[in-house]
């Protein structure tokens, strides 16, 4: 079975009026098939509203499907006997660093995981220290979060994550506010730790940038899957991203601008080194 | 309606062990009608500057001049520079605490001293410039999207007439289209109510598209003050303070160490076709 496996997993919300009577259902999954395998890198895209994060927190059973299945390593989301194993196999990452961090001190909030799963105090400390090694800020051990920059915090988010040891990281939005380089250092940490310690990751962002590298996209539309593929693949249909409210990259926008000026260059190009060398060769 | 600032200085808790100078002897002149946008990287101090243009943080050396006027004279009306300078906050959308849309906008007009009919005319103007459905004007705010509700937060600011409209982050954590769209909307109301408009953003290709002018923060100072293409040239140096230059500048400038008969410093994909066109024909 895959690290993360859905078989048509819907999810229902119950519409309620102000007395609290239900006065409808809303659909926010609708059937959704999706699978990564152990070690690979998935990427969800998805206007607001589009079922994205409705569907990551069925990845560690925030919330339990009202139809079909999710497995995650394995385990049936729907058995409360399995929450603690589905949650320990998959780490969620979300959006705003503030609200995932509650140590003072920072190897104190990557400590509050492994401690919360009852694991050894010595063992503790070497997962406090390699997992913040592995995300690069062993320096900051002692420091106070509040000093830290956003891209800091969001990777002690990170290491907190580490710190349990799960098979699979799940990242929603984990860089909407950051600067750009800030950006790049959650990404770098991210396929580090995949290279390094061969967990799933599983990324949703609005950022088309930072999903070139995915072996698999998916693209959610009112809680369905409407795109499914290479990143290649999914980006050369520019038109057709644009009408699920997404984008490009920069780079893939200009080439497909190009080719629509009759420039001859190749559909689906996601890398400014695809491009460059594309028009020496018409040079 | 200029904003003029001189030598500003803005120190954190002076005094305590936290001490901290957000802000170091800023001078800048921003002229009526401009559109610019700041950059810099968490903690530069562009919140903190921007909070000093309507006087929610107070300098604590140096002047902010209004219109000619130092607001910081004793007597200086605030409440008037309040109405005039309109803030947006980042995630403005957490501020939204009425009933229903229409009464969440009026709120505004409604502290301006409106009755209730001019309020509601001033709410419905500002609904329709920010693209909000009729359909959506007696929903709660909270079924709405998060790109509408961010609507919401901006109409209630443009209701109150602004004459400079100061936005930190605007587009952050919405998806493509829904950035686009507020975005074409700031840059549609800044030709069209002829309003000063001020953009602090992470994203350096929409920065690079709408602003007339990009101010740098870093460490609390003015880094570069200068025109788009003026400001990217430097890309090299905004890496090493958290930045980036548009992803295009960088390949127009690879595209140029290959020998491409092309201007580096163009700085969106409209000019970088442009160019890349010219130079292919050239050789032709």
């Amino acid at each position: 079975m895959d690290m993360v496996q859905t078989d048509n997993l819907i999810f229902e919300y119950e519409k309620r009026d102000e007395e609290g009577n239900v006065t409808g259902t809303y659909r926010a999954i609708d059937g959704v098939n999706i699978n990564a395998r152990e070690g690979q890198f998935i990427a969800i895209l998805g206007h607001n509203g589009s079922g994205k994060s409705t569907l990551a927190k069925h990845m560690n059973a925030i919330l339990v499907p009202t139809g079909g299945t999710m497995w995650v390593s394995g385990w049936n989301t729907k058995e409360p006997e399995h929450l603690w194993d589905v949650r320990q196999s998959a780490g969620m990452v979300f959006q705003n660093p503030d609200n995932q961090i509650i140590g003072t001190v920072v190897e104190e909030d990557v400590g509050f995981g492994p401690e919360n799963l009852g694991v050894p105090t010595d063992e503790i400390w070497t997962r406090v220290e390699e997992s913040l090694k592995a995300v690069g800020m062993l320096e900051y051990r002692h420091h106070s979060p509040n000093k830290l920059s956003g891209g800091q915090k969001q990777r002690v988010a990170i290491a907190g994550v580490v710190a349990m040891e799960p098979k699979c990281i799940v990242l929603d939005e984990p860089t909407a506010m950051l600067d750009p380089v800030g950006r790049k250092e959650v990404l770098k940490t991210v396929q580090k730790l995949r290279k390094e310690k061969h967990v799933t990751v599983i990324l949703i962002t609005h950022y088309m940038e930072e999903v070139i590298d995915a072996d698999q996209i998916y693209v959610m539309d009112h809680g369905h899957v409407v795109m499914q593929g290479t990143p290649k693949k999914i980006f050369s249909q520019v038109d057709k991203l644009k009408e699920y409210r997404l984008d490009v990259p920069q780079v893939t926008l200009l080439a497909d601008t190009l080719r629509k000026q009759g420039v001859d260059i190749p559909e689906g190009i996601l890398r400014k080194e695809e491009l460059v060398e594309a028009l020496c060769r018409l040079n | 309606m200029s904003i003029k600032l001189e030598h500003l200085n803005y120190v954190y808790s002076a005094g305590t062990a936290y001490e901290k100078q957000a802000l170091k002897d800023v001078c800048l002149e921003i002229p009526h009608g401009e559109f610019v946008g700041i950059i810099g990287h968490t903690g530069s101090g562009k919140s903190t500057l921007i909070q000093h243009l309507n006087g929610l943080v107070k300098a604590t050396s140096g002047a902010l001049y209004y219109d000619g006027k130092n607001i910081y004279e004793p007597g200086y009306n605030m409440r008037e520079l309040r109405n005039q300078v309109g803030l947006v906050f980042q995630y403005p959308e957490h501020q939204l605490f009425e009933v229903d849309v229409m009464s969440d906008v009026c709120f505004g007009p409604k502290n301006q001293g409106l009755n209730p009919d001019q309020c509601m005319e001033c709410a419905l103007e500002a609904l329709k410039l920010v693209g909000l459905k009729e359909k959506y004007y007696n929903s709660s705010p909270f079924e709405l999207s998060g790109g509408q509700k961010r609507r919401v937060a901006i109409a209630g600011v443009l209701a109150m007439h602004p004459k400079v409209l100061v936005l930190d982050e605007p587009t952050a954590g919405l998806d493509p289209k829904g950035r686009d769209d507020i975005l074409d909307q700031i840059a549609y109301l800044h030709t069209q109510r002829d309003m000063t408009v001020i953009l602090v953003s992470h994203s350096m290709e929409d920065i690079a598209r709408y602003a007339d002018r990009i101010i740098v923060m870093n460490k609390g100072e003015v880094m570069y003050n200068d025109c788009p293409r003026k400001v990217f040239e430097h890309y090299r140096e905004l890496e090493q303070v958290g930045l980036a230059a548009p992803q295009v500048t960088y390949i127009m400038h690879d595209l140029k160490e290959q020998g491409f008969a092309v201007e580096p410093n163009v700085t969106t994909v409209e000019e970088a076709a442009a160019q890349i066109k010219k130079a292919l024909e050239k050789r032709k």
